[in-house]
């Protein structure tokens, strides 16, 4: 495919990891912050092949694994409401919940249905107009504008048995909660190209300079990610700190103007809570006054016993990048991807299902 | 989530009140919206994620900066890593490149 296989050409790849090798002087520590990213770069091997100086963690950029508990656990609440369909991307549904996940709902006879785009979700809700039809919106900024228009969409056009139960979370705020948090280790970040491809990157040069930690813009192939850590090292060696944009084929410094307008028009800034993590002040997103009659928690307010977290798992320190996936004690043995104990290990983009289908075991990884 | 797929837009046609298109995956074809990419033609490639064109490929720029990299792989006297495996082989074990699954985002 265009636009694809050229970027995972060996040979430049290995001129690229040549580049990294030849300017690194000192040890440094870049996060990748988004979860396909991370599959990428541990299912071709590039944080294995890089010189040992450059450790690789792996950022909290997976919605799945940052939806808090208690939202799961809503889902699946509203998921047996016989009044109501519960649509969602496929990738949620294996997400454990405190004593259940989406699946085992749909087997004891919720209606659960897996959606390609959440227009699907509204075009359902018009085919069924005596049930109340909620779509799951989890996501970055990335999916917002996805969401933004289904709810505009049925706002617009009348469809009011549509609603949403809003799980958005950003990424600049995660991204300072990292490097405030104590103990940080992370000098430089690979930014989520699609994230920038609909917010730009102007959020990010502030971060940039008041942490002086240099950002990179970054696309999803081997090359596209051997660039982007290039061009970190190179501004870590040289004392910059700058937002510089690796994915300049798709991302342009103010985004997808459109996009962000319907944004803003839908959905304003709220403090949320991070699955493994706790609330990051301003970090998520919630519906504007104007669409909140389509908020599925104003509809349905939770009720219930509080939510609960397995005991073992190690989630939210893979996600905050102070322990990799095999660090987990459960790792690979009582947590497979068959049997998750937590969310990096459901997703597509979780960083613990990234190691375990890279085959790395405990044992054979000493760092 | 964030996962995008790069196609190019074979038909573009108002549907309902949303501007939506045909896009090409490798020979793969799917519905998208377009109604974030006003200026997007037939022809042209973009990234579509849920369903929604977010972006517009940039030809030029991905031509220019391509350019410098494929320069970059040709050049002689390349040191190899020292690994014996190598480099692995990116095309056969890199991230699916299909066309975007029918509820897996």
């Amino acid at each position: 495919m265009r636009f694809v296989d050229e970027y995972r050409d060996g040979a430049i790849a290995r001129r690229l990891l040549d580049e990294i090798r030849g300017m690194v002087t000192r040890d440094w520590t870049i996060m990748e912050v988004c979860g396909g990213q991370t599959h990428t770069l541990v299912r071709s091997g590039i944080d294995e092949l890089l010189p040992p100086q450059i450790r690789l963690v792996h950022g909290p950029g997976c919605p799945v694994c940052v939806t808090p508990v208690a939202l799961i656990d809503e889902a699946i609440a509203i998921a047996k409401r016989p009044e109501c369909i519960l649509t969602s991307f496929g990738d949620m549904l294996r997400v454990p919940g405190s004593s259940e996940d989406l699946h085992m709902a749909r087997a004891a006879g919720g209606d659960v249905r897996v959606v390609y785009s959440p227009l699907d979700a509204v075009e359902i809700a018009r085919r069924n107009p005596g049930r109340t039809v909620v779509f799951f919106a989890v996501g970055f900024e990335t999916t917002a504008p996805a969401n933004a228009s289904a709810v505009k969409l049925a706002h617009d056009t009348g469809v009011e048995n549509f609603a949403l139960l809003v799980a958005h979370v950003l990424v600049p705020p995660a991204m300072m909660a990292i490097l405030v948090s104590p103990g940080n280790r992370v000098q430089g970040f690979l930014a989520p190209g699609h994230v920038c491809a609909v917010q730009g990157f102007t959020e990010y040069e502030p971060i940039a300079r008041d942490f002086g930690t240099p950002i990179v813009v970054t696309g999803f192939e081997p090359i596209d990610l051997l660039e982007g850590i290039r061009m970190v090292v190179a501004q870590l060696e040289e004392g910059r700190a700058e937002v510089e944009n690796q994915y300049v084929r798709a991302v342009t410094r103010e985004g997808n103007v459109p996009a962000r307008r319907v944004v803003a028009e839908v959905f304003e800034v709220c403090d949320r809570a991070w699955r493994g993590i706790g609330v990051i002040e301003k970090s998520g997103f919630r519906l504007t006054e104007t669409y909140r009659h389509h908020d599925a928690e104003v509809r349905f307010p939770r009720e219930g016993a509080p939510a609960s977290e397995s005991e073992v798992c190690i989630a939210g320190e893979v996600l905050r990048g102070r322990a990799r996936p095999h660090d987990c004690p459960a790792f690979g043995e009582r947590c497979t991807p068959e049997h998750p104990l937590g969310a990096p290990m459901v997703s597509n983009e979780g960083a613990c299902a990234a190691y375990f289908l890279a085959g790395r075991s405990r044992a054979e990884v000493s760092t | 989530m964030c996962l995008g797929v790069p196609g190019k837009v074979t038909e573009i046609r108002g549907e309902g009140e949303i501007r939506m298109g045909t896009v090409d995956f490798g020979g793969v074809r799917r519905d998208a919206c377009l109604a974030y990419m006003p200026e997007v033609e037939v022809g042209d490639y973009v990234i579509v994620h849920v369903g929604f064109a977010i972006s517009r490929v940039d030809e030029e720029e991905a031509a220019r900066s391509y350019a410098l990299l494929a320069e970059m792989g040709n050049l002689e006297n390349i040191d190899l890593p020292q690994d014996p495996e190598g480099v692995r082989d990116f095309i056969a074990e890199g991230p699916a490149a299909g066309p975007p699954a029918e509820a897996d985002p």
